[in-house]
Formats: C-alpha cells, structure tokens, sequence
C-alpha cells in the first residue's frame, strides 16, 4: 500500500545538550517553552496521516516515555497501530547485530507488521512544522527506493557543520552523502525509504557487521540505489548544542519566526497539561518573551522565555533566559543568558549572569 | 455493579439571564476562567471528591457541552464500567418527552441509576463556581442519619431574600423551606448540591411524576414533599467561595474574583485541581510593547498592546496601541490596533476593528459583544 510508517530513530543521537542531557536523552529535552524536541518530528508525522510510529531509543529515555505516554496527545493510542516505544531488548543469544542494527534487528516485527510500503526515518534533531505529503508524493512520482529531505542553507551555523551535503548528478538523483562544507545543501537526517529496500540493507548491513544503517546501509549503497532528494523551504532548524538550543529558542522572541513555526501550519502537538492559564499581577513586567501556562509572574521578564509553573518573584529580573518547568525565582534575583533546567530554586537576592554565546547552564533541582 | 454514591449533574438548562453568552450555548459551557467552562468546577469536585460515576444531564444546545465533555477524559471519568455518562432526553416504547424539570431529569433516567444500586445520589448542577468536597457531605450525611441532607452557605442578611432560604433548628434539621422570602427568617441559602438517599428519593420521583399539577423541580416540589412527611434533612454548612453564575454581572464578578488573591478557589491549588479540556497551543507572546498587569491570559495569544484586570482565553490577539480593562475576551478574538476595551466580554471568534472604543462602564452590566455588535459600531 502507498502509505508511510514511522521511524523515530534516536540510537545515534549523543546526548547533545550538556546539563540538559545529563538526565535525558536529547529528544526529550524541552524547547520553546511547552514542547519537547521530539513533538516536532511526532507532530509532523501525524500531520503526515501516519498511524503508527516506532521510536528506537537507547538511553535516558524515561523522561521521554513519561512524556510521549501512550501517545494519545498526538492521536496515536490506538487499537491497531499507534505509538511504539522500543528501547533495548537484546535477547536473541544468536544476534550478531550492532549499532542501530541490533534495534531493526530485534524489532523487525514492528515493520512486517504493518501494511505500509514506505517508512519515514526521522531524528530528533530537525525542528520543523510541516506535513512530508509532498517528499513522500515526490517519492511515489519518482518510484524512488529512499528519498532524503533536504534544505538549502543561506547561512552558515556552527550547527550545521556535522549536517552530511547531498551531493547530486543532473538527473537530480542522490550520488553521494558528503561532508563538504562548501555544499549548502544539507540533510535533515529525514528521509523515506522503502520498506523492502530497508529490510534488505538491514540484512546486508548485519550480514557485513555494520553498526550505523544510514552511513552502512544507504551511504555506502547509494551508487545502486535510486535517491531522491525533496527540499524543504519552510522555516526550519537545527538543534544539536546548548549553544544552537539557546540561540533557537531566543529567535522564536522575533514575531515572525514565531508565527512561522507556530501559526503558519496545524500546532505542533505536545503533552497536554492541566495547567491554568499565566498570572500576571501588579508588578508585572514581561516584553519579548514566550510564556507556557502555570506560572505566576511578580517580577520583570525581558526577552525570555519561560516553560510551565515558573514563578517568578517580585523584584526578580529574568533577562535573555530560558527557565524550564517549575522554576522558582526568589524576589530580587537577577539572571541574564542563563538556562535554568526543570525545578531549579534561586534564593532571593542572587545574580547569575552568562555570556550569550555560552549562558550559563543549571542542572535539574539544583537550590541555590 | 454497586456504588456506595452516583453524581447526577443538571446541566440542561438554558441560562436566560445570560443574555448573548447563552445564545447557542449551554449555560454550563460558557467559557470561564481563561481556559475553562463552567462545568469544569463542577465536574472537577466530583473527580477529586472520588466520586467517579457521573450522569451529565444535558439538553438546551448541548453540541459545545458534548465536545467538551466527552467521554470525561480529563476528570479522569474515562471508565469501563462507571465513569461519565451524558444523559440527554430519549424516546422509548411508552413515547418521550423533554426534562420537564430538575427532578423530572433524575426521574426519567432512574434506570440508569439503578443499575449502581447506589447508598446515596448527589444532586449537583454545572453552573455553580466553587470548590468542594463532596465526600464531607456525604459523612455529614451518614452522621446525621438524615434522608435528604442540603449543602448550604451564608448569605448576608440584606441579601438572603433573592435565595432559596432554609430554616433550620440549631442541630441543623431543616424544618422549612422558603423559596426568596420577603422576611427571611435564617440566612443559609441552599447551593442547589443534594444528597439523597436513593430509596428514598426514588420513591418522591415516583409520586412526584404522577402529579399533574407538579413543576416536577426538586427545590419546588420534591424537598417541600419530604418536609412536609416529617423526613429527616439536614444542613451541611459551607464555607468557602461559592458563586452562582446566573447573570452577565454575577458571571463577570465571578471571574474577576479569580484576579484576587485570597480567595478558596484557586485555580493554581495542587491538591486540588481544576480539570479542563487542554489544547496544544504554542506559549503565549508578548512583544516590546506588551503591558500585562493583574491579568490571566491563556497559550496561544498574543499581545503587543496594555491588559490589565483582564482574562484572556486562548489565541487572542491584542493589536498595538490597545487597551484593556476589566474585560473577559473568549478564544480567537482578534482586537486591532488602538482600541479601548473597559469591562466587556467579547464572545469567541470576535474580530474587533482598529480604533473601536467599547466602554461598559456606565452599563448596569457589562457590554457583551458579539459579531453583530462589530457590525453595528462600522
């Protein structure tokens, strides 16, 4: 059947965001004050009509499991279908598989199961609000066994250098993953393939002692697999550093960015809360900033942005900040380029100020 | 199964008094409190009271009310063999009709109450703001052995004649009741929150619906009966914040009062929580402009212009150069640029032009506005 399966796999995603990854993986560390990484690339694959989704995680993943649930949030608790979570489970003692090899290997029933032809592979990394209707129209056009989706970088970012280019010939087919610089054309790390041609390469992959099935599977095959490309144009990025989580987060204060990932297409859907709506009262003072539900504000906040249930006290002043769920700043605090991780206490008076290049970073229910 | 009680929450009625805010809607689905509607309280004290077997009685406009219902999902009422059920007018074999009335609802839906075999009922309605434990009524119940047992709450004396009042002995047995009585005799006003025990009860049901001449309302006929047979009925008293929402003014007041800061309800209280429908709308923003004092403002919106003493629902754009005050603004209104908006209500999907100045202030109640009002101001 012309229909797409999930793939969210997060095996060879390192934990990227120093403190905030200390106790999670990077998917499921929180961006723009209400949603996780991972809801980009779960929403848009909803919003792709897809009906069931594996996640393949390696690590970490509790706090993940604990917000995707049953998936129901994102309409994927279903009777047939839905979401699946699939950490490690090594329990064939004949299994030679490595890498991410060992999650196709021991999940291979997840993609025999389903009646979808194509499977929709995916990180975490790419954030994006988007449907793949027209890559994957591109790819039923073009009979294509994988095709990539790309963007076309106008500038260039410390987060892009580990990005792979596509390098493509005049048929505009896919040759070559590279990683040349010079080349703005960038994989998103999203890409579609056929289920048959991924089992296949799983087998080969296996058979050849493989661990990484993007570079052994397709990299190394390209020159016999047909590959297409799909460029996105939409407003798009990468997160794969404190430093490109700070500067994304911060450019989500500008209306446009923000209108453009969050209004120009159906919402991103995330965990839903029970939180009521933000309280502002008398002393009040917030400006440029993006505030989630739950928090109650005395205090000033400029140009940041605030998760849900920060309290912010009278007197405290939360400059260029991102300060993640449940938050308590003590009155007269001061803190400017600083990340503030989940249930963090500043007592009254502190001032902690970092450098915008490198904010100063706290680690989950620290008190200080 | 057997349940020691089952919750049978009226919610079908019109609401008149809410003028426009009931138009197409349930009174207990009208918007309040940012990101709720009214029934959200009621439905809330039932699931943190543990009382998990609700009945929603609904039938004036109920699409919107259904919707957010639904199967109770967020009250936790989602269940395989109790939970939540809506219980709207039917026909059967013997013909239908309409509610007639409060317990003209309860009456026609006996069977589905009997099949808990439940100790007590809990009469409550969806259009009541307070929050409340139900379960120390219900032992304020048991202790007094009572048949009937009425959650009340003190009313000023200059007040106490637009209430159902009752007369109770100093134990608390209640020997009369008066309907908004020129000269009251007691300030405790009943809030409409019953316990009945069912045999009981279900027997006045019974009676009550081979009268002819009856309104077939509990306040009306049903207490009044088992009064006048000598019944046992107790007062429980409350004390908490308890508002009815009958009128655009009460309605209003009620949600400035979530502004204050010492009141019972309390929308932030962990231990006791407010259960709403949520939807996944982005952060709310507010850009260089923003001014946002003494307000509630709900995801999704955005502000470039003055709030103040406001609540904000979901996905409300205030344009720059905009002021407002003392007003409540339901999901996705759009206000332009330079307006002055002071104590209004401005209905769902509203769009408010550049320089429209609405100024409820002189209005014996709040202007409420709503699409054909736009109209009319261009």
């Amino acid at each position: 059947m012309n229909t797409l399966m999930g793939l969210i796999n997060l095996e060879h995603e390192h934990d990227f965001l120093e403190e905030l990854t200390y106790f999670r993986c990077g998917a499921a560390a929180p961006f723009a004050g209400r949603y996780r990484l991972i809801d980009f690339t779960l929403s848009n694959m909803v919003k792709t009509r897809i009906e069931e989704v594996a996640v393949f995680t390696n690590t970490k993943y509790r706090s993940l499991m604990d917000h995707v649930g049953t998936g129901a949030d994102w309409e994927l608790a279903r009777r047939h279908g839905g979401l699946f979570i699939l950490p490690p489970d090594w329990n064939d003692p004949t299994d030679i598989s490595r890498g991410d090899l060992r999650h196709f290997h021991n999940n291979r029933d997840y993609f025999h199961r389903s009646k979808a032809d194509h499977v929709l592979v995916s990180g975490s990394q790419f954030v994006a609000n988007t449907d793949f209707d027209e890559a994957f129209q591109h790819h039923l056009d073009t009979g294509a066994d994988v095709t990539l989706v790309s963007v076309q970088l106008d500038k260039s970012l410390p987060e892009h250098v580990p990005q792979l280019r596509l390098e493509t010939n005049e048929a505009g087919q896919v040759i070559n993953l590279t990683n040349d610089q010079e080349n703005k054309h960038a994989f998103t790390n999203v890409y579609i393939i056929k289920k048959e041609v991924l089992l296949r390469l799983v087998d080969q992959c296996i058979a050849f002692h493989k661990d990484h099935f993007l570079f052994h599977g397709i990299k190394e095959n390209l020159h016999d697999l047909h590959a297409e490309y799909y460029q996105y144009e939409g407003y798009s990025f990468f997160v794969n550093s404190i430093e490109s989580f700070f500067r994304h987060n911060m450019n989500l204060l500008d209306p446009d960015p923000y209108r453009e990932l969050f209004f120009k297409n159906e919402y991103v859907r995330t965990k839903i809360s029970n939180e009521p709506p933000v309280k502002y009262r008398e002393t009040a003072d917030v400006k440029d900033s993006l505030l989630a539900n739950g928090s109650v504000i005395d205090g000033d906040v400029h140009n940041s942005v605030l998760f849900r249930g920060v309290k912010v006290k009278k007197g405290a002043v939360v400059k260029n900040s991102i300060i993640l769920q449940r938050c308590i700043i003590e009155e007269d605090v001061h803190l400017e380029n600083v990340i503030l991780d989940k249930d963090v206490r500043i007592s009254s008076g502190q001032t902690f100020i970092g450098s915008k290049d490198k904010p100063f970073v706290v680690a989950k229910r620290k008190q200080i | 199964m057997k349940k020691q009680c089952v919750g049978m929450l009226l919610a079908g009625g019109e609401g008149k008094r809410l003028g426009l805010l009931t138009k197409d809607l349930a009174k207990p689905a009208v918007p309040f409190g940012g990101k709720y509607r009214i029934i959200d309280f009621t439905l809330s004290n039932c699931s943190n009271s543990g009382i998990q077997t609700v009945g929603v009685l609904t039938q004036y406009s109920p699409l919107v009310l259904h919707k957010h219902i639904g199967i109770g999902k967020p009250w936790d009422m989602d269940r395989q063999f109790d939970g939540l059920t809506i219980l709207s007018p039917y026909t059967a074999k013997r013909g239908g009709s309409w509610y007639s009335g409060t317990a003209d609802a309860i009456y026609q839906n006996i069977h589905y109450i009997d099949q808990y075999d439940p100790d007590y009922i809990l009469v409550i309605s969806g259009d009541h703001i307070y929050q409340m434990n139900y379960d120390d009524l219900i032992q304020h119940h048991e202790e007094k052995q009572s048949d009937a047992t009425i959650s009340v709450i003190e009313v000023p004396w200059e007040e106490a004649s637009r209430f159902g009042i009752l007369n109770t002995k100093d134990n608390l047995e209640i020997y009369e009741f008066d309907e908004k009585p020129k000269e009251p005799k007691n300030n405790l006003a009943s809030m409409g929150i019953y316990i009945f025990n069912w045999k009981t009860l279900r027997s006045y049901l019974l009676d009550d619906a081979e009268q002819t001449d009856s309104d077939h309302d509990f306040g009306k006929d049903i207490i009044p009966a088992m009064l006048n047979d000598g019944k046992r009925m107790f007062a429980y008293r409350f004390e908490g914040y308890w508002k009815d929402v009958g009128t655009i003014q009460s309605y209003w007041e009620a949600n400035m009062d979530l502004l204050e800061e010492d009141l019972s309800v309390s929308l932030n209280n962990k231990e006791w929580r407010t259960y709403s429908q949520d939807v996944n709308y982005p952060p709310q923003f507010l850009d260089s402009r923003a001014v946002v004092e003494n307000s509630l403002i709900n995801s999704g919106s955005w502000i470039s212009g003055t709030v103040k003493n406001s609540i904000l629902f979901q996905c409300v754009e205030v344009g720059t150069g905009t002021t407002i005050n003392k007003s409540i603004i339901h999901p996705h209104v759009k206000i332009g640029k330079n307006c002055t908006i002071e104590r209004a209500i401005i209905m769902e999907n509203v769009v408010i032009p550049d320089n429209t100045v609405i100024d409820g202030t002189k209005e014996t109640e709040p202007v409420v506005i709503n699409d054909e009002y736009v109209e009319q101001l261009t």
